[in-house]
């Protein structure tokens, strides 16, 4: 990256919805042969800058200059003729055709009698090679992993046009070895002279492979850093406005003590899991939970976090082990026969697990209730409003009503009443799948007390999260999991992130 | 780097279908004499041309997730005024015909126009068709309208002979035409990889720039376009317009389809099986009626159960490929 | 704006107006349309031949409501009719004395055990197999009047015993008693789905079947039990269209009944893909098409053209309740406005 002229710049940039002002006089550059991050909160406007930028949304204000000169992209695939390429989150790829035919699918070599396929195959393999990857390009693209499918995406875009590439999410659903596989591809393309627009949720990550850093807060412009010249700390800081002293991290082995105090060893046993597997998803696991606990699941993506999960809560059906609820052999096969047993289970994915978008929010909560009451026993209408104000007002879910449709909540809102949801059916054991992935850090933070509180009216918590120091934050005990297996328990002063990540690296 | 023709899990159903196929082709041969002869291979194309023609555009729709009830309709609308307009109005083929395709196609736009633009679901649209096309049939006329017409008698009394004295009719070369248009379509042209990436990701391919909104009103034109000629094609065989042919034909066309491997679910599915699933329904039938004593509903009970079998089949096949990881693409769903 | 948008939201508020302006239509350009009489202590007219020819696709209508609910759909409904019309006709048979074959009661019901069977095997099929329900559906349908035709060896079976005729052609109080029937099974259906769990189960489940499974609904019974209901239903509506004819034809009974009844429940205002669902909507979409039909009858035009009818009326409902059809207009509107 050198000081020459921004290859875009972004200046001004202001753009108002009805009853909101997503930006406000946003500044943005980007250089050729650099990696940019936008960083900031949900509301920060990093996706509708990101959507003026690729035309799905034209800005109010201000001027967008590509390589000196104006432009206003009012499309995607205007934005794509200029010359800005895009990969988001959820590939967009047409899973049953090939991966040469999804690099070229819409602008296919021609011959005179059709398509040229020998052509499109060989073309197809040599934009791979040049991202380091050699794959059978005649496969269709479902047979591959998320982050070869990520690759392929990548390949296409740059092929039609590699002015400016934006990465949104790109690692949400990688393990390490694929994210440091992208990273080596998107250095590369850095290095070639490419200008990468990053957009992360993992703060790791961005310093990482990004070599400047845009933080903006609601739709503001906080500033524009070099990452080696910004402490981690800082750039939470600034994100969220707050002063550094609100932040604990870490918990000393004094704080932990004091938050567990009602963890003793006269705890009773809630959960007892002997040798639970399943081919194919998780090698056999031992697991106790007591009143009191909250059991910390920590892992790379693809460990088996959820798998575990799914097992305890019957979603997948073991085919070897046990379990025991207070003492008592269970058979758990089903969601159903878990929640009778007084168990619950907030999923990773709100939107195709958990969410009913049409229903009211007071349906949602008291969803889980009334199946555990049965068909019969109908919760008439006001006392189920009753009981929704009562959880909206504990976990201060924001709801114009408790009979709005749910989709109209944010995404941090549906995630409570997901919560909130189970807490009415007084759960003994929690699993909680990513209760805070996708959500903002206050209301990470509210739900982190919430699981504390939890454990300290005796409910047994199982707490899953990608982000090592949540789990090191929030449990009294962590299980680490590697490759689809149970690896070790961390309890005391062995609960930090390095000594897991250790235990990660140097476990079987 | 060539295409292979794997034993993978992908073409396991058109493999199964020809292995059924050759089994009936098999046991028929055994079971009653006669049966084993070129001649009768060459019937099947004969008597089922029709319904290859129907089966050859539903299988574009249905791998672009949709699905098009009104063909068989459309089909007997195409008797009606093919035949109306011969007998009736004494026009000459050479019009009659092009404007029956015209016909066909413009109601294909029109469903097409309704389901892409207003994002209306294709099964009710094409149920609606339906009835309309099955209205209009009365309105045209409520007798059955016999054809004399020499073009016709000859079309309808043609044998080209291919091997010695095996012979086709022109409607079974015109079907066997439409099935080598189809093939070239559907793998040569950019066209028909769009109807493959619709199927398999329509956002998707709405966001990789694909003339989407065009291609699914094409989609439908096509099907009409099939229906109409698939309506010609049946006046040779029956040299008459009835308002009620073509009843239930549709749900026919859809059963040959499944059984010959396309995915009703999209994205899945070539035209050289759809052949296949049409020569096991038409060999049923001639098994049946070689057979004797069977009431010939009994096709029916046999379709629906071949159905039953290749549905499961692509359950097994759909839940096996779910363990993979891939992009969001829970298939399509007709309503 | 504000009346038009609460209007908007009300689900029923549609079909009501388009069976109002069926009806208003009439009211105009039909002499004699609401005329009644009293025949033999009954009331005769138009409007009570709506009630009597709407019966068998609103029993219909009541089992489908529920299965599009889960986000499903049942097309072998027809066939279920008559096979359900087949079953009873062959046990009642009887001679021309009219003394049944076995009695009313035993072929009744098992004509209507034949028919829940068959809507458990629809159900088994989506809910154990996994199979999508066009698809499952699809199996009986077409495999469904075959076996109705192989069991009444392709023939049209007379049945001879009288009180039978009660049920699609006897008259309760004036009105026709195929009616009573519907009202008690609606009735029933409403009592159930609306004051236990059950109707919040079926929407949660067509809404997302996955969550709905993760709170701890048992989503396979719940949608087991719908399809086996919509068997019943039409097993119930093929006694009636067997009483109301006196015979069992398999290749005509309960022909395009599954599309009338789709019809109606999509008029109705149930959303094809599932959630919530509304039953008495269902009731007035049938409506709506019997009364389209008995008003082309009335018009002495070709009773097939009210195929063509029923056809525009589907794409003008279903324009109206496309979002992006009412969005376009909106912004007509609001375009006018602009300018005015």
């Amino acid at each position: 990256m050198s000081d020459e002229m921004p290859i875009l710049s972004m200046k001004g940039i202001t753009k108002v919805f009805p009853g909101v002002k997503a930006l406000s006089d946003v500044d943005f550059r980007l250089f050729k042969g650099e990696v940019h991050a936008i960083m900031g909160q949900n509301g920060a406007g990093k996706s509708t800058l990101v959507k003026v930028l690729t035309g799905v949304h034209e800005h109010d204000s201000g001027e967008i200059l590509l390589e000196g000169r104006p432009i206003r992209p009012d499309s995607p695939l205007a934005a794509q003729k200029l010359g800005i390429s895009t990969v988001y989150q959820e590939i967009n790829l047409c899973p049953n055709l090939s991966v040469a035919e999804n690099i070229f699918v819409g602008r296919q070599p021609m011959r005179f009698a059709g398509i040229d396929w020998k052509t499109l195959n060989r073309r197809a393999e040599e934009i791979l090679k040049r991202l380091n990857i050699a794959i059978d390009v005649t496969q269709i693209l479902s047979s591959y992993s998320i982050a070869i499918q990520q690759m392929v995406a990548i390949a296409r875009v740059l092929d039609i046009s590699s002015k400016i590439l934006i990465l949104d999410e790109p690692t949400s659903s990688l393990d390490e070895t694929e994210v440091e596989q992208l990273f080596k591809v998107i250095r590369s393309l850095r290095d070639e002279g490419l200008a990468i627009l990053f957009i992360t949720h993992f703060l790791d990550q961005t310093y990482q492979i990004s070599d400047r850093i845009t933080i903006l807060k609601n739709g503001e412009f906080v500033g524009e850093f070099r990452t080696e010249a910004l402490p981690k700390l800082d750039l939470i800081a600034k994100m969220l406005g707050k002063e550094l002293s609100e932040f604990s991290f870490a918990m000393g082995s004094d704080e932990r003590k004091k938050a567990f105090a009602l963890v003793s060893k006269d705890a009773k046993n809630l959960l007892k899991v002997k040798g639970l597997g399943l081919r194919g998803s998780i090698a056999p696991f031992d697991l106790d939970l007591n009143e009191g606990d909250v059991l910390g699941l920590a892992g790379l993506l693809g460990s088996g976090r959820t798998e575990m999960a799914r097992l305890i809560f019957g979603i997948d059906g073991a085919n070897q082990g046990e379990i025991q609820i207070k003492g008592k052999k269970a058979t758990i096969s089903a969601p159903r026969g878990a929640m009778m047993a007084g168990m619950g289970f907030c999923s990773e994915d709100r939107k195709h697990e958990g969410t009913f978008a049409e229903l009211t929010v007071r349906e949602n909560l008291i969803l889980a209730l009334q199946a555990r009451n049965g068909i019969l026993k109908y919760i008439p209408t006001r006392k189920q409003l009753e009981i929704a104000d009562e959880l909206i007002r504990s976990l201060d879910i924001k709801t114009p009503s408790a009979n709005n449709e749910a989709s109209q909540l944010s995404g941090g809102n549906q995630q409570k009443v997901m919560l909130a949801r189970w807490l009415a059916t007084n759960p003994i054991i929690l699993i909680l799948d990513e209760p805070t992935r996708g959500i903002d850090v206050g209301a990470k933070l509210e739900i982190m007390e919430l699981i504390l509180n939890l454990s300290q009216k005796g409910m047994g918590v199982i707490f899953i999260s990608s982000e090592f120091e949540e789990v090191v934050r929030c449990s009294n005990r962590i299980v680490v999991l590697k490759d689809k297996a149970k690896i070790a328990e961390l309890s005391g002063d062995d609960m930090n992130e390095s000594r897991i990540m250790q235990t990660i690296a140097g476990g079987k | 780097m060539s295409r292979k023709l794997l034993v993978n899990s992908r073409n396991l159903p058109v493999l199964v279908t020809l292995g059924l196929f050759i089994l009936m082709f098999g046991l028929g041969s055994i079971a009653f004499t006669g049966f084993f002869s070129v001649q009768n291979f060459f019937n099947l194309f004969i008597d089922n041309a029709y319904l290859l023609i129907l089966a050859v555009g539903m299988t574009f729709v249905i791998i672009s997730g949709g699905i098009d009830l009104s063909v068989g309709s459309m089909l007997a609308l195409s008797t009606m005024i093919s035949s109306s307009l011969v007998e009736k109005s004494h026009l000459s083929p050479i019009i009659v015909i092009p404007v029956v395709l015209l016909v066909g196609t413009a109601l294909g736009v029109f469903m097409g126009y309704l389901i892409q633009t207003f994002a209306l679901p294709p099964f009710i649209i094409t149920l609606a068709g339906l009835y309309l096309a099955r209205g209009l049939c009365y309105v045209v006329s409520i007798d059955t309208i016999g054809i004399e017409d020499s073009f016709f008698k000859a079309a309808a009394h043609s044998q080209i002979a291919i091997i010695g004295k095996n012979f086709l009719s022109t409607s079974a070369v015109i079907a066997l035409v439409v099935v080598l248009i189809g093939v070239y379509v559907s793998r040569f042209t950019k066209f028909g990889r769009t109807v493959y990436a619709i199927g398999g990701s329509e956002q998707s391919a709405l966001l990789m720039g694909l003339p989407v909104a065009r291609t699914k009103i094409a989609i439908y034109a096509l099907s009409g376009f099939c229906s109409a000629l698939a309506g010609i094609v049946f006046t040779f065989y029956t040299l008459s317009g009835y308002a009620l042919d073509g009843k239930g034909m549709e749900l026919d066309a859809i059963a040959t389809v499944v059984i010959g491997g396309t995915l009703l679910t999209g994205g899945v599915g070539n035209i050289l099986g759809t052949v296949l699933g049409v020569l096991v329904y038409g060999i049923i039938q001639v098994l049946i009626v070689f057979q004797g004593t069977l009431n010939s509903w009994w096709t029916r009970i046999v379709i629906g159960f071949l159905v039953f079998v290749f549905c499961i089949l692509q359950r097994l096949f759909e839940s096996r490929k779910r363990r993979t990881a891939g992009p969001a693409s829970s298939g399509h769903s007709k309503t | 704006m504000a009346l038009w948008r609460s209007l908007n939201r009300s689900k029923i508020v549609w079909p009501l107006i388009t069976l109002g302006a069926l009806l208003l239509f009439n009211l105009f350009f039909t002499p004699h349309f609401f005329r009644m009489e009293i025949i033999e202590g009954h009331l005769f007219g138009n409007l009570i031949d709506i009630l009597k020819n709407a019966a068998p696709i609103m029993l219909l209508a009541i089992g489908l409501t529920l299965v599009i609910a889960t986000h499903g759909i049942d097309i072998s409904v027809g066939s279920v009719v008559a096979i359900s019309a087949g079953v009873v006709a062959i046990l009642i048979g009887g001679d021309l004395a009219g003394h049944p074959k076995y009695p009313i009661a035993v072929a009744m019901i098992a004509a209507l055990l034949v028919s829940t069977a068959a809507g458990m095997w629809n159900g088994m099929l989506v809910s154990r197999v996994g199979m999508q329900p066009i698809i499952a559906t699809l199996i009986l349908f077409v495999a469904g009047r075959g076996i109705a035709m192989v069991f009444t060896n392709a023939m049209v079976i007379w049945l001879y015993a009288k009180p039978f005729a009660l049920l699609g052609q006897g008259y309760v109080l004036g009105l026709p008693f195929s009616i009573y029937i519907v009202a008690f099974v609606l009735l029933v259906t409403s009592i159930f789905t609306r004051k236990t769990a059950v109707g919040l189960f079926i929407e949660a489940v067509g809404i997302n079947p996955t969550a709905a499974r993760f709170s701890g609904i048992n989503a396979k019974n719940i949608v087991f039990w719908c399809y086996t209901f919509s068997g019943f239903c039409a097993g119930v509506s093929g006694l009636i269209v067997c009483s109301t004819i006196m015979s069992a034809d398999g290749n005509n009974a309960g022909n395009l009944f599954e599309l009338d009844a789709i019809l109606a429940v999509v008029l109705g205002g149930t959303s094809l893909s599932g959630g919530k669902f509304y039953l008495l909507g269902s009731m007035v979409g049938a409506l709506i098409i019997q009364t389209l039909t008995t008003t082309i009858y009335a018009f002495n035009v070709a009773p097939e053209i009210s195929q063509v009818v029923k056809a525009l009326v589907v794409y003008a409902v279903s324009l109206l309740q496309s979002e992006v059809f009412r969005s376009k207009i909106a912004g007509v509107f609001a375009r006018k406005e602009l300018s005015a």
